[in-house]
């Protein structure tokens, strides 16, 4: 029996819309998903802040922890300014941490496995920080690309060096949380093909499959360690980037 | 006698006021304390966070070098491109590509200035 580790991340139409200057534009499983994590973390949040407690119940402590990781997060790394970031990175780290978290379960679909969704996240930070930069420092956004204390023979080529480093932000941004998932899927499939494989070897292959099966435990716990961990990271690198458009020319 | 009674009322206020500018001021000392208590490393499960954070910064680190030279290269396949002197673009893009790679891992590691290090000597001002 054979198992395809890579067919969980294709892209199915549901229905098709119509299209749009030759293209299909159809509602696909991915945007299905998109609906389900928006609608899951609308519920969480406005459900669990309903009640309104002084002391907060279970659902409503979990909102509460939330507002504070953000907020802490965003306070230690942009400074109080940043905090006008506050809806944007929240709603990015809610969005990320829902998809990873509801990839996990079985059969359904990680929407941040798509390189698409990432880069599309990471483009919106990068121009949101080049617009807010420029709109906020005008030109002196410009002093985030010379650093201080350069001797000026080789100031051109550390400027040039500093523009790289700075576009290559949402490559690496996009692709960290992109390839942490799609390979901690594909592991997860691969072991359990493995498992699938063993076990129709017979009897001695069902005490076999054993070891994967550890296997696979053992790694969906580091896959939601992970799942936590790249929302954490996507969201603290969104921070540190608006820093730079709120405080450039360090 | 309403001169007496305005000014009682006034000094009224004026305790008041005193009174809640101390309690603001209680309170805000109070909010710093709990939230530098909350930064401060010795809280529980910092063992097991150093862990995951240590995979997540050895992948952060070799994405960020990737990134450089992705970025290098395609800007100079672009200028190659656009300015027909190839394999010059490529070349010179590629070796600047790699030289942003390594800046952008020190960055992050913190071992230059940068991003990653004004923010923790900011922290550390700050407090």
């Amino acid at each position: 029996m054979q198992v395809d580790p890579i067919h969980q991340f294709e892209i199915k139409d549901l229905w098709r819309i119509g299209s749009l200057a030759g293209h299909q534009i159809a509602f696909t499983n991915s945007a299905l998903y998109m609906f389900i994590i928006v609608g899951a973390v609308s519920a969480l949040l406005i459900g669990a802040t309903a009640p309104r407690a002084v002391v907060p119940g279970r659902l409503q402590s979990i909102a509460e922890m939330s507002y504070e990781f953000v907020a802490d997060t965003l306070r230690s790394s942009a400074g109080a300014e940043g905090m006008k970031f506050f809806p944007f990175v929240f709603t990015l780290f809610m969005f990320v941490l829902f998809a990873n978290l509801i990839g996990l379960i079985p059969y359904s679909f990680t929407v941040t496995s798509q390189l698409i969704i990432t880069v599309t996240l990471s483009l919106l930070v990068f121009f949101i920080v080049v617009g807010y930069g420029f709109w906020r420092n005008g030109l002196h956004f410009l002093n985030l690309f010379v650093p201080k204390g350069v001797p000026k023979i080789i100031l051109p080529g550390i400027v040039v060096i500093e523009v790289l480093s700075f576009l290559s932000r949402p490559v690496s941004h996009s692709v960290r949380l992109f390839a942490n998932m799609l390979a901690g899927h594909i592991t997860l499939q691969v072991f359990a093909g493995f498992i699938i494989m063993l076990a129709g070897a017979g009897i001695l292959g069902w005490f076999g499959a054993a070891l994967p099966f550890i296997m696979v435990v053992l790694l969906t716990a580091l896959e939601l360690l992970v799942a936590f961990l790249q929302a954490y990271v996507f969201a603290i690198l969104t921070c540190i980037y608006l820093n730079d458009a709120i405080h450039p020319g360090h | 006698m309403s001169d007496a009674r305005e000014n009682g009322d006034r000094n009224k206020q004026q305790a008041n006021e005193a009174a809640l500018s101390a309690r603001l001021q209680r309170l805000k000392e109070g909010l710093g304390q709990a939230r530098n208590a909350a930064r401060s490393p010795e809280s529980p499960g910092a063992d097991r966070a150093a862990t995951a954070s240590g995979y997540a910064k050895g992948f952060r680190l070799s994405s960020e070098l990737v990134a450089g030279v992705v970025v290098g290269a395609g800007i100079g396949w672009l200028i190659d491109r656009w300015l027909a002197i190839s394999p010059w673009g490529l070349i010179v893009f590629l070796l600047l590509g790699f030289a942003a790679g390594v800046l952008n891992v020190m960055r992050s590691a913190g071992l230059v200035a940068g991003t990653a290090l004004d923010e923790s000597t900011r922290q550390s001002r700050d407090r």
